[in-house]
């Protein structure tokens, strides 16, 4: 068989979404369209404290008055916030104890996805908290977490229990008017997890929750809310896939962590909604607001591999409030046919003698654009501040674009800040070269991209990073197979 | 075991290789010289199925099948092995993990399973002594910031591993000290049996003394002008090509 760069590009662009198909679980759904009342129901209907009501109140106010940002490297069909509905359930609300009692189709879907709650149960040491559309379904592992005074369950459950940690903590990293999504999530979030490690505390298993967008014309508004207590450890695992659509779906989601004194917060991501078409037509709208704090000692590292969504616009930051505190962040981003990336982080260096890593790769293949956006600001006080940025581009074809802009505002003399970029090609010289070695073309790309992508794969849990390989491969390899 | 006929191969309908005839048998070590663009390398890539260059007439066989419609993995599968003159990098995949699954793809589409860890393991091992080659050297990215010979010598490692029917040796004493050539060499021949056969290209009598040729060919323009037996490479350390060229006019 002959390859020719052209040949190659075009398998590449023939790749479907694996994973696309619909779970057809009876929901309760709101109406289309957004105001107070539907933001006053969304908090009724989750039995939420009136303080969470007003606060969802507040921030539906302040997001009034906001606009969409346009700053990023994306273009796109505006969404009309009126016709999506705010607010979807699942049916089969209460809560299972076993796998027995869940829904079949949902099993099934899971099944499809490989990763059955059988096999999620199997796999050593992860707890899973299933996000399915708005309200978690499945809780296992809880029982050994409590033992240890773990909290992770739903955000609407930890409202309600956990009261005085979510009203101290939510809000304190992303405000209610942070941007444009992030005030659009305040008000009307559905549901999310929250975790909470107590003193001095290694959380002794990871921590995952698989997120999936399930009715059609819901939008996703996630929210997550994780405090690591002083001295503690925590890993966390956030996954997801997400069945094709026709329509654009909207996906806004807000994480925030908390790492007090001495605490350490890692947190994974691999993300593959569904990216469109290979006409460029549907696919995930997804604008997520990522930002932890670290106080003294404390330290933050964000790894995520970006597969999928229409248009992705992320930055997940790390605000570096104590003195000898640590933000690291680990990304790579694919991006194919029409794809749009416009991610990257911010770290922000406040206290004296603080260190940052950026270590980011992208992957852009079809008729994509991929952007690093990545901004290091280093105040007067921060003393003794150090930062290093690596940004790598890789192309396939010439169709596709890769663009970097790294932004630095250093405001003491002291700080020490390095950034390196690269831009490279797979070329076919690579590709013979293996085919020599009697590697195919589709294995080849597999094996040049993971070895591209290796430094951040490397940081990535064992299970996850064997997932995340699998992913990239899908993402690019086209249907071959 | 190789037998082209007749072939003329180019890119871009400029021709390149103008009419080669050449049969290479099992047990077999052929010697191919000749100017600097006359066409080597060139050669050894049409072998090994490389699609940039286009076969406008003649063919390849090997072991009696005309490889014509042959992907070049398809080749490596067949025993053909090339090493390159410009070995090429490939960031962050280790020698290890290139080597382990060009070996894999071999053996399945040989209907065979994956090889075990620990042969594999035994196999590096073996290899890499074999080749003098640091255990370190197999965790770093293939070829990247390697020096000129250690990437020659990672080729020979390569097809050490792979044990191929038919090994093209593109240039492959270019860059190697002179220590590392006899190691590469004396890695060569351990390899040599009667039911394998080897294609060395090179400009240089040295590496001939070390694996002797059963015959030696000097290509010029495309076309295999000169072929002999070992002496002829002496002839041409001594007295360069232009005898060759101007006989070949004549
Ligand atoms: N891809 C290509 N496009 C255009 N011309 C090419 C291409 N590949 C090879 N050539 C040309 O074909 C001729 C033969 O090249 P080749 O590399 O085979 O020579 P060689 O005999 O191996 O030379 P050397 O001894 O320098 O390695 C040269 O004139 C070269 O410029
Ligand atoms: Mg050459």
């Amino acid at each position: 068989m002959a390859y020719t760069e052209e040949e190659l590009k075009k398998e590449l662009e023939t790749k479907e979404y694996e994973y696309g198909f619909y779970t057809d679980i009876e929901s309760d759904t709101f109406p289309a369209g957004l105001n107070e009342d539907i933001v006053v129901a969304i908090s009724k209907r989750k039995e939420e404290p009136g303080w969470m009501t007003d606060w969802r109140l507040k921030a539906f106010k302040a997001w009034k008055e906001m606009e969409e940002p346009e700053w990023a490297n994306v273009t796109y069909q505006k969404p009309d916030f009126q016709a999506i509905s705010y607010y979807s359930a699942p049916n089969s609300k209460p809560k299972y104890d076993s796998l027995d009692e869940v829904d079949p189709e949902l099993l099934d879907t899971f099944k499809k996805l490989g990763i059955s709650l059988d096999e999620q149960k199997k796999l050593a040491g992860v707890a899973v908290d299933i996000v399915m559309d708005s309200v978690s379904v499945a809780t296992t592992f809880k029982k050994t977490l409590a033992e240890k005074g773990i909290i992770f369950c739903s955000i609407s459950e930890a409202i309600k229990e956990h009261s005085e940690l979510v009203q101290k903590y939510m809000g304190s990293v992303v405000p209610q008017k942070d941007n444009f999504y992030a005030a659009l999530n305040s008000a009307v979030f559905s549901d999310g997890s929250f975790c909470y490690i107590p003193k001095g505390v290694r959380c002794p298993m990871e921590l995952s929750t698989y997120f999936r967008i399930n009715q059609a014309g819901t939008g996703q508004f996630e929210r997550t809310l994780v405090i690591a207590d002083k001295g503690s450890y925590v890993s966390y695992l956030e996954g997801c896939t997400a069945p094709a659509r026709d329509e654009n779906q909207l996906h806004a989601a807000v994480v925030e962590l908390i790492a007090l004194d001495d605490a350490e917060i890692k947190y994974s991501t691999v993300q593959n909604w569904f990216p469109g078409d290979k006409n460029g037509k549907g696919g995930v709208f997804n604008f997520v607001t990522k930002r932890g704090i670290c106080e003294k000692n404390a330290k933050i590292s964000w790894t995520q591999v970006e597969t999928g969504s229409a248009v992705t616009w992320k930055y997940p930051s790390c605000i570096l409030k104590g003195d000898n505190s640590i933000g690291e962040f680990y990304s790579i981003a694919v991006t194919n046919n029409y794809q749009q990336a416009d991610t990257g982080t911010k770290m922000v260096h406040l206290g004296k003698n603080t260190r940052s890593t950026i270590i980011s790769k992208g992957i852009s293949a079809g008729k994509s654009q991929n952007s690093y956006r990545g901004l290091v600001q280093v105040s007067s006080r921060a003393e003794n501040a150090r930062n290093f940025s690596q940004c790598d581009s890789l192309l396939m074809g010439n169709e596709c674009g890769a663009h970097t802009f790294p932004y630095i505002e250093v405001k003491n003399k002291t700080a020490q800040i390095e950034h390196e970029a690269t831009t490279s090609k797979i070329g076919e010289e690579q590709i013979f070269y293996c085919n020599q070695r009697g590697i195919d073309t589709e294995k080849a790309i597999a094996l040049i991209v993971n070895g591209f992508s290796k430094e951040v794969l490397n940081k990535l849990p064992m299970e996850f990073a064997v997932e995340a390989q699998k992913l990239l491969e899908i993402s690019l390899e086209g249907s071959v197979g | 075991m190789l037998k082209i006929n007749n072939l003329h191969a180019g890119v871009e309908g400029n021709e390149i290789l103008k009419g080669i005839n050449l049969e290479v048998n099992a047990g077999e070590v052929h010697a191919i010289m000749g100017p600097n663009g006359s066409g080597k390398s060139t050669l050894a890539s049409v072998i090994a199925g490389k699609e940039e260059f286009e076969v406008t007439e003649g063919n390849v066989e090997f072991d009696g099948e005309n490889l014509e419609d042959s992907a070049p993995e398809n080749r490596a599968h067949k025993g053909i092995f090339m090493s390159f003159q410009y070995p090429v990098e490939i960031p962050g995949v280790s020698v290890t993990n290139f080597m382990k699954t060009a070996i894999n793809e071999s053996r399945k589409a040989r209907g065979l399973e994956d090889m075990p860890a620990s042969q594999m393991l035994k196999l590096i091992r073996e290899k890499a002594e074999l080749l003098d080659i640091d255990r370190k050297f197999l965790s770093r990215s293939l070829n990247e910031g390697f020096s000129g010979g250690e990437k020659k010598r990672n080729e020979i490692f390569q097809m050490a591993m792979l044990e191929p029917k038919l090994a093209i040796l593109d240039e492959t004493d270019s860059g190697l000290d002179i220590d590392a050539l006899r190691i590469v060499a004396n890695g060569v021949n351990k390899l040599k049996s009667k039911d394998n056969a080897v294609i060395i290209i090179t400009h240089y009598q040295r590496l001939l003394d070390y694996i002797v040729p059963d015959f030696v060919h000097v290509l010029h323009e495309g076309k295999i002008v000169k072929s002999g037996t070992k002496e002829l490479a002496h002839e041409l350390e001594a007295k360069g090509y232009d005898w060759i060229k101007n006989g070949a006019v004549v």
